[in-house]
Formats: structure tokens, sequence, C-alpha cells
């Protein structure tokens, strides 16, 4: 048995800390896993409480970040609790079995401290790598900071392991504005944290020697669509799951979380929809601009990336007032319009008044986002409102040196 | 468990069927034959991961399987990975009491083609059996990409035809020797690696017991003919690789903990490598007189390699 770890009700834990404290209290079976700035000190502290006792799984230290997935995948399907943390180019290297993980429906966590992909190499936090995983077939939590970075890890477990779901799940937080900063931290009592999550429930587990099973195998065209179907109706559907488990963690906690965090939105005139550490910059600014110069600014953060919160987004942006939307984008675009500004301006679409929707560019590895800035971006939207139409290039980058840049103008002026 | 009995080789090979004969694998192809004997030696349960390549795609074709045992595969370079983070889920289960059954005996296998073991999945191999994993790693060496069609790899010989390293006006096929991958594993420390040939069916499945039994971390690399890419008809398989091994093309031998090497198997009649090479099409080229030089650099090859095995062996380095 592992021994309890003594915790205070209020810690002093950064982002980091905080995760390794939710994989200890999981009592998770198989850690593989492979240091990576900025996420290491989660592997570190983990290693501590293997040193010390407070866990009594296996921790197997691979020899890259490919290895730790499929170190992870071959563990998951012997039936146990399963988790490792990355980042960035590791991300990157796990990239190929991070889609044999939820192909296989294995209810992996990872934790992603969110970091800039080279080239040039940069390990500051911006969205890239959180990006690469779109894809992948993963259900992503996004946690915007230290005490989200411990309770989504927790609510992690519980979604994907879930037997409707049985999907791996990351749970992403900004590289050193979360994962290195220390903040009050309340985290839950060993036995009431694992008692949240539950016991693993083995499927088709390998150590089951009466019930031989295949693991991996291969389809072509006959089956492979039919596959690939199914696995994405099981991340669709999941939405219930998610948010079943973030009500049964209120119950516990208080603490609510929702697939897409709103902010203001009731009565707002203009909204900006971002991720990770800077919707407290945002909201923030959209307080001040409302008690300084009454403008009506409201937040929309889409807490679970994957599945996309397609109804929700468009919910949270259906209303009378809404006229102008920025969706900020923490990712190099790579020749395209910002991911986020894609797929919520597909979901405004939908909505009745169709808001103006402009993108913007910013923090890429690890440039600072700060308040100023954040109402300069707002009151540029009022703009927009009052005019009718976007004013400026529908793409533009904030906090970038140099001449301005800019793509595409719209024709609805 | 181990079977204790194989000296019959009809008993042996319908001992614990546990890898069933409806595969795709080509006809004549060897992996079936060391893969089965690798079934039949032991009563244990298994685990057993497989690379892509050959063995993977025609053993796990959805909704069929030819494994009636557990069975996991990932991609291409990572079954030793898959199978031991398997390994290390038993051990924490053993440990926190959630096994089923916690008294079943069980071994952990990863098999992988040449590809896989010599070239793209080196590291994870590497990785694997530096951390002491307790399991069986074992390369299906057909000394080429047999499953993408034929290309070169780190274990084709020199000399030997492939698609991307082809025998031509101006080229006698593979220029580079074939990387010496026993070496670089009894290097890792491992408590035993052994070569072995699935002609030499008995030395085969006793180094294959004694693998399994061994606690750590084991590799074999053995011998798979492939009458595809090698181009010999598929009922000679067998006599092909009694070329090999006689022709010490591919000696038998153990290395026990890093520096104990013991040859396996010696041949009565040591054969010419012209004999083993000229019974296959993709050595056909080698005959012509001006790449005379070439199997004289593989006949030369093979008798330093000879000399060094036995002096190892005397050694006991």
């Amino acid at each position: 048995m592992a021994n309890e770890y003594e915790l205070n009700d209020v810690e002093v834990w950064d982002g980091n800390f905080a995760a390794s404290q939710a994989l200890r209290q999981a009592q998770v079976d198989v850690v593989a896993a492979y240091p990576i700035t900025p996420s290491t000190p989660i592997v570190e502290g983990y290693g501590g409480y293997v040193a010390n006792g407070y866990v009594d799984g296996e921790f197997v230290m691979v020899e890259s970040e490919h290895a730790a997935m499929s170190g992870c995948i071959g563990a998951s399907a012997a039936g146990g609790r399963v988790a490792t943390a990355t980042s960035s180019q590791g991300f990157a290297l796990m990239a190929e079995v991070l889609y044999q993980a939820s192909g296989m429906r294995l209810p992996i966590v990872l934790t992603v401290v969110n970091r800039a992909l080279a080239s040039p190499l940069n390990v500051r936090g911006d969205h890239s790598d959180m990006y690469l995983g779109r894809d992948s077939g993963w259900i992503q939590i996004d946690a915007f900071n230290a005490q989200e970075a411990y309770d989504l890890p927790l609510c992690a477990f519980k979604i994907g392991e879930h037997l409707d779901v049985r999907l791996p799940v990351m749970v992403h937080q900004d590289g050193f504005t979360t994962s290195h900063k220390a903040q009050n931290v309340y985290p839950m009592k060993d036995q009431i944290a694992y008692n949240f999550i539950g016991k693993f429930v083995p499927v088709d587990e390998m150590l089951d020697f009466t019930r031989p099973v295949t693991h991996g195998a291969q389809t072509e065209e006959d089956w492979h669509y039919e596959h690939k179907a199914k696995q994405h109706k099981a991340l669709m559907d999941s939405r219930t799951v998610i948010d079943d488990v973030f009500a049964k963690f209120k119950e516990l906690t208080g603490r609510e979380y929702k697939r897409v965090e709103t902010y203001m939105m009731e009565d707002a005139e203009v909204a900006l929809v971002l991720l990770g550490s800077s919707v407290e910059t945002a909201v923030l600014a959209a307080k001040q601009l409302r008690d300084e110069e009454g403008i009506k600014v409201g937040i929309v953060a889409p807490r679970c990336l994957r599945p996309f919160p397609y109804d929700l987004i468009r919910d949270a942006l259906d209303t009378t007032s809404l006229k102008a939307v920025c969706c900020l984008d923490k990712s190099a675009p790579g020749g395209a319009m910002g991911a986020l500004f894609n797929e919520v301006s597909a979901a405004a679409y939908t909505t009745k008044a169709r808001p103006l929707m402009s993108n913007y560019i910013y923090g890429l590895g690890g440039r600072d986002f700060a308040v100023d800035e954040a109402k300069r971006i707002m009151k540029e939207q009022v703009a927009h409102a009052n005019a009718g139409h976007i004013t400026t290039d529908i793409q533009q980058f904030s906090g970038l040196r140099g001449p301005k840049l800019g793509f595409f103008q719209t024709r609805r002026g | 468990m181990a079977i204790t009995s194989i000296k019959n080789l009809k008993e042996f090979s319908t001992n614990n069927d546990r890898f069933e004969g409806a595969h795709l694998l080509c006809p004549g192809c060897a992996h079936s034959m060391i893969v089965r004997e690798l079934m039949n030696c032991t009563d244990d349960n298994l685990v057993i991961s497989s690379n892509t390549g050959c063995l993977e795609v025609s053993t796990a074709v959805y909704p069929y399987t030819s494994w009636d045992t557990s069975w996991i595969h990932i991609g291409f370079e990572n079954s030793a990975t898959a199978v031991t983070g398997a390994e290390a889920m038993y051990k924490a289960r053993k440990r926190k009491g959630t096994l089923k059954d916690p008294d079943a005996p069980v071994k952990f296998v990863a098999f992988g083609g040449d590809g896989s073991t010599y070239d793209i999945g080196f590291q994870w191999l590497s990785g694997a059996m530096e951390r002491g994993h307790d399991f069986t790693y074992i390369c299906l060496d057909n000394e080429n990409y047999a499953n993408t069609g034929g290309q070169r790899s780190s274990a084709t010989p020199i000399g030997a035809h492939t698609s991307t390293a082809q025998a031509g006006t101006h080229s006698y096929g593979k220029k580079q020797k074939k990387k010496d991958i026993v070496s670089i594993m009894a290097a890792h420390g491992s408590p035993y690696v052994a070569q072995l040939a699935p002609n030499k069916w008995k030395s085969m499945a006793k180094g294959f017991q004694k693998a399994l039994e061994t606690e750590g971390p084991c590799f074999i690399n053995t011998v798979s003919a492939c009458t595809t890419e090698w181009k010999f008809d598929p009922k000679d398989t067998i006599h092909v690789t009694d070329l090999a091994t006689d022709s010490l093309m591919f000696p038998i031998y153990e290395i026990i903990d890093g520096h104990e090497l013991n040859i396996l198997y010696r041949p009565k009649n040591i054969i010419k490598v012209e004999d083993y090479l000229g019974a296959q099409g993709r050595y056909k080229h080698l005959f012509k007189p001006e790449n005379k030089h070439v199997i004289e650099r593989i006949q030369s090859d093979i008798d330093k390699n000879w000399t060094m095995l036995q002096r190892r062996e005397e050694a006991k380095i």
C-alpha cells in the first residue's frame, strides 16, 4: 500500500506539481515517461513519490517520448491505470502513437504542458503542441491555472476510463505561466480524490489469460472507415460524460467546470475567444473595460478543445447583443487562419445574428500578452461593431515587432 | 513451465497450438515456423507484441486473428516497448493484487523483423534492454523489408540485390556489410543472447526456453529464409536455411551475460558460401566474372567471423 501524503487544506503549488499530485492521488499503475521542459517537474515530482513510497505503481523512465507513449499503450492494454506527461517536441515525437492510443481506445491520461514547436527552438509556452493534437482522437481539456492543473487530471481519469467513453485524455496547461507559477491550490485528501475517480475497471485486458485478446489489428478499406466513425462517435458522445463528471466534481469540491467557460456574455456586445492562462488576463481586461469605459466585453473560453463544443460555442455566441467576436490563436497558423478562429467561426455561422468574426495570432514562443493589449483588441472589436464590418485585416498579429502584418479583408463593409 | 520433451518434431509441432495455421504469410515463409516453435516450447501464458511487418500484417487482419494468446501491435518500431509496458503493468498489478489470476505463469515476448529490429526500432529495443525488463525479443531476420516489397535494411548482407540496393551494370547490389546485432545486444549486458535457425529446431527450441526462463531482457536473432525476396522455391525453405547454417553465413551460437560465448552448431562439413548464394536469385548477379570479388569478400568475412567465434568460445570472453 502506498503511504498517505500529508496535505494542508491550502497548498502553494505550481501547475506542474499540482498535476503530479493528481497523478499520485489517482494511484496510477504505470507511468512511462521521458523528461522535457517545461513538463519535467511532473515526472520529477512523481519520481519523488516513487522513491518515498507514496505510490506503489511502476515508474518506467524510457528513452524517448515516443517510447513513453508506446509503453503507456502496452501497459494500458494490460489492464490498469496509466498516465504520462510531455511538452512540445516530445509531444510531436509522440504524435504517431497518440493516434494508436486513441484508435485502440485506451484511457491513458497525458498531462501536456504547452510549449512552442521548433524551429526555431523555443522552450516557452504557446499552443502549437496542443493544436498538433487536435485530430489525434484524444479528449483535450485545458487548465487555465494551477488549481485547474490539479483538478482536471482527476476528472480526466474518470472521463477517459468511463466505460461509455474509453478514450485517452490530454489535460493541457500553459508552459511556465501555469506550470512554473506557484499559486494557492486547494487539494482533496488522498482517499477522497481516489474515491472520486474510482477503481480502474479493465476492459479486454492482456493479463486475463482465460480470454485472449488481439490489440492493434489491421483494417483496410473494408473496416477502417467504420472503426474511425465509431471512434468519432465515442468522442462526440463523451460530451455527456464530461458534463456529468464536472457536475460530480462540483458536488464534491464546489469548483465548477464547463466544456465552454463564459464570462460576462449575457449582455456582451463584443467578445474574445481564447484558451489557456490568457483567459484570466482577458477576463481581467474585460472587467476593467466595463468599469472604466462601460464597454460591454465578454469572454468565451473552450475548456474542452476536443470534442469541440460546437453546440456550446454557438449557444455562447447566440445573443442579441453580440456584434463582434475576436478569436485569439496562440499557435503559428502555418498558412491558414487560426484554428480556433476557423472552428469558432463555423459555430458562429449557425447563430441567428452571425457576429463579425476576426482573428489574432498572439503569444508565440512565450511572447507576453498583457491586460493593455487585451483591452486594445477589445476596443478594436467595438470599432468593428460600430462600423458593421471588420475594419482591419481579418487576421492580425498581436505583439509582433516590425512592420504590421495582416491578411484578408471583409466584403461585408 | 517449459515443455521438456522436444525430441519428436511431429509431437512437438502439434503441442500447445496457439498460433493458428490460417494466416496470410507466404507459402514457405520461415516466420510461422519460428513463431510456432516459440509458442510450442512453453506451457506458460504468453503476452506477445509484434512490430509492423510481415508477421503482423499476416496474422491480425480484422476481424480475424491467428493469435490464441494475448497479442498487441502498435507500430513499426515499438514492440519491445509495448510488451515491456505490459510487463510493467503486470508487476504493478501483481503487487497491488488486482490480477484476475495472480499465480498464472506468464512470459512476455516481442517479435520484430530485421527492418524494425536493426533499423527503425533499434532505439526502442536498446531502451527496453537497458531497463532490464523480464522479456524476450525475437528478431525474425529475413534480411530485407519484405513486407513492403524487398528493400534493403541494415541486416541485408553485402552483395544482395534488393529494390533499393539493386544489382545492375554499375552495381553489385548492397555495398555495406550486415550490422552485427547479436554483438550489439550482448554489449547491453543481456543475460541471454543467441542466434538461432529453424532448421536446427531442437537448438532453437532450447534457446527459446532458455531465454524465457532467464530473468531479464533476452534477445534472439533468428534466421528467417524469405522465399519471396531471396527468390527460391517455397518448398526449399529448410534446404536454403541448411545451406545458411552449414556455410556459416549464419552461425548458431549463444552469449551468456554478455561474454560467455557458446557455439551451438558445428557443421560436420562446412560448405562454401557459393553454394548458399547460388541457391537464391538475390545473389545471381554475383556469379558474373566482374562480381567474383564480392563472393570472395563474403567468404573471407565468414572465415574471419567463424575464427573469432571459436576463439571467443575457447577464451570464454
